[in-house]
């Protein structure tokens, strides 16, 4: 019971916080808006996407919504170095609670404004071209999109957790991400390109991902969305214990 | 009853001790101080305390518990009010209040929030963002935080380093009163001396990660001999001879037409001494109260200043050293 209750606490602040700065709310829907909007329908009647009866925006807006959350969950560990740098950390961890319950709060509070962040641009693909998916395929969409965002919060937290200073946790995580996303399959099929680049792709976590919201979207996926569950659940699996280890080694 | 117990405690980082076989114990109800310089190794100490540093060697119990074992259980008995702070700023005053009561798995939380900001006179403020307080402010909130679950024991880690002199005269007021009111247990590190001999029922004077002196701070500054009363007069043999004739007066000594009484509570007892010699011709009188300064003068050949002066060369140098 105190766990769970430390565990919300630290969710509800991460929760609170994001509410807090709505100009960052809305500056990071940015990207995602002009990648759908530019490179969607820019490349819209250039682009057949082979074996799927879906336009090209629709093709791209699960990988774009991926690409959201994948940059929010990220970044949400870079409130971990700040609370190291303003000391708040220290008044968590002088609290009579296991380090492992922070860790988990501060995880699910980073997935959950992640996964509203992906909510956002899922209502804003409904609006430029995406045709409203059934009740279920929501829901299996939904369920993806907390993976990614748990799992790559879990990412951005054992950085976090070994950093001192912001704009090193920058430099890093946009390091890691952009080929994160441009080899996760959320722009162009899986099939049709050498075999090289597709060993690249299967090997990106973030490709289950895509193909698991996409499944949920548009009902049509390249990948089986059962393996991509697996995939991905893995991957969050490894994720949470290697930030829970790294969290645990911070020294004050 | 005693809450602390230390042992030999030990602390080293690399090369450097920072505490050095540390003993000490602090009874239910004291106000303990640790006065000592930068870099004495008085943070890290109380850092130990509250299980957020691992000893290198030594035990500590604070309330029963191990602090390396029962980490938990110790956590519960104490509020620590670090030396920097800890306010997530972008948050309200209540805000930081309820996480930290939500942390401590408060139930009734509204009331105790509000009756501590009452006490440290921030109930009006209590949804302002703490970024727009002045320093003296947080640091209040901060020690109406740490006390929001009603801890046994409080560290105080420099308490009011950096304030005003009018806002540190309030907190000392409020450290007090809870002690005195509340029967919490207050250890906290100073370098200020007026500081660490208001408030503490005992002192630990502590260099170099070493405690070279601990006790009451009168009986410190009377291991350097106690206060004195100073006559200077022409007719100085005749003081003397006038001044030995009182029962009350037996430490005399006389030189260079000088008459030094050394006595306790020599404030308080001048008056009286000059009734005795009213009708002799005296040139000055002064009275020297021993300081805790003069405590620390005594043990280790520096005064505190002198003392953070040369940590403060020693960094510059260090600095230039590693620029090269
Ligand atoms: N994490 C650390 N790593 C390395 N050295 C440290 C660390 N923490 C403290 N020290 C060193 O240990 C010594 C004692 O430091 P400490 O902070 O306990 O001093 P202090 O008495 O609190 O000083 P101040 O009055 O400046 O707060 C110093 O020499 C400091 O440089
Ligand atoms: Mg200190």
């Amino acid at each position: 019971m105190r766990g769970l209750s430390a565990i919300y606490t630290i969710w509800y602040r991460n929760v609170l916080k994001y509410f807090r700065m709505k100009s960052r709310i809305i500056g990071s829907l940015g990207m995602p808006f002009f990648f759908l909007v530019i490179i969607g329908f820019g490349l819209n009647s250039t682009i057949q996407v082979p074996g799927m009866e879906v336009d090209y925006v629709e093709f791209i807006a699960p990988g774009i919504i991926a690409m959201s959350i994948l940059f929010s969950s990220m970044f949400s560990g870079v409130q971990l170095v700040i609370d190291k740098q303003i000391g708040f950390l220290k008044e968590t961890l002088v609290a009579p609670v296991s380090r492992l319950h922070l860790m988990i709060g501060q995880a699910l509070g980073g997935a959950t404004t992640a996964l509203m962040q992906g909510i956002l641009v899922l209502i804003i693909s409904l609006f430029i071209g995406v045709n409203l998916p059934s009740l279920s395929g929501i829901l299996i969409a939904l369920v993806f999109m907390f993976l990614i965002g748990l799992s790559f919060t879990s990412v951005g937290i054992a950085f976090a957790s070994r950093m001192e200073d912001t704009h090193g946790f920058q430099l890093i995580v946009n390091f890691i991400l952009f080929p994160v996303f441009f080899l996760s399959g959320a722009l162009f099929p899986l099939d049709r390109i050498p075999d090289w680049l597709s060993f690249l792709t299967y090997i990106d976590p973030l490709t289950y991902g895509v193909e698991g919201i996409r499944y949920g979207l548009l009902g049509a996926t390249q990948i089986t969305p059962v393996l991509s569950f697996s995939a991905l659940g893995g991957f969050l699996v490894a994720m949470l214990l290697l930030g829970s280890f790294l969290f645990n080694k911070i020294k004050i | 009853m005693e809450l602390i117990k230390v042992d030999q405690l030990t602390k080293t980082f690399g090369d450097l001790v920072a505490v050095d076989h540390v003993s000490f114990s602090i009874e239910q109800g004291e106000i303990f101080g640790f006065l000592g310089p930068n870099g004495a190794g008085k943070t890290t100490t109380l850092s130990i305390l509250s299980t957020l540093l691992k000893p290198t060697s030594g035990q500590a119990f604070v309330n029963g518990y191990d602090v390396e074992n029962q980490q938990s259980q110790v956590r519960r008995s104490i509020g620590v009010v670090f030396q920097d702070p800890t306010l997530d700023e972008e948050l309200t005053a209540r805000e930081n209040m309820d996480i930290h009561g939500r942390l401590y798995g408060m139930k009734h939380r509204k009331a105790r929030i509000d009756e501590l900001l009452k006490l440290v006179e921030l109930e009006n403020r209590k949804n302002q963002l703490v970024k727009q307080f002045s320093g003296g402010m947080k640091r209040r909130l901060e020690i109406a935080r740490g006390l929001l679950h009603d801890p046994q024991i409080l560290f105080l880690d420099e308490p009011t380093l950096g304030l005003d002199p009018q806002t540190r005269n309030h907190l000392w007021d409020y450290i007090r009163d809870l002690n005195q009111k509340k029967g919490v247990t207050i250890i906290l590190t100073t370098h200020y001396m007026d500081e660490a001999e208001k408030l503490s029922d005992r002192v630990a004077i502590i260099d170099h990660g070493q405690i070279i002196a601990l006790d009451t701070p009168m009986a410190l500054k009377e291991q350097v001999g106690g206060s004195r009363i100073r006559i200077e007069s022409k007719e100085n043999q005749k003081i003397l001879q006038r001044l030995q004739g009182i029962k009350w007066l037996n430490n005399l000594t006389n030189y260079n037409g000088f008459t030094d009484i050394t006595l306790q509570n020599a404030e308080k007892k001048i008056a009286g001494v000059i009734r005795e010699i009213n009708d002799l011709p005296i040139d000055s009188v002064s009275l020297k109260i021993p300081s805790l300064e003069d405590v620390f003068l005594h043990y280790t050949g520096k005064t505190i200043r002198e003392q953070e002066a040369s940590a403060k060369d020693r960094i510059r140098q260090h600095r230039k050293a590693s620029r090269r």
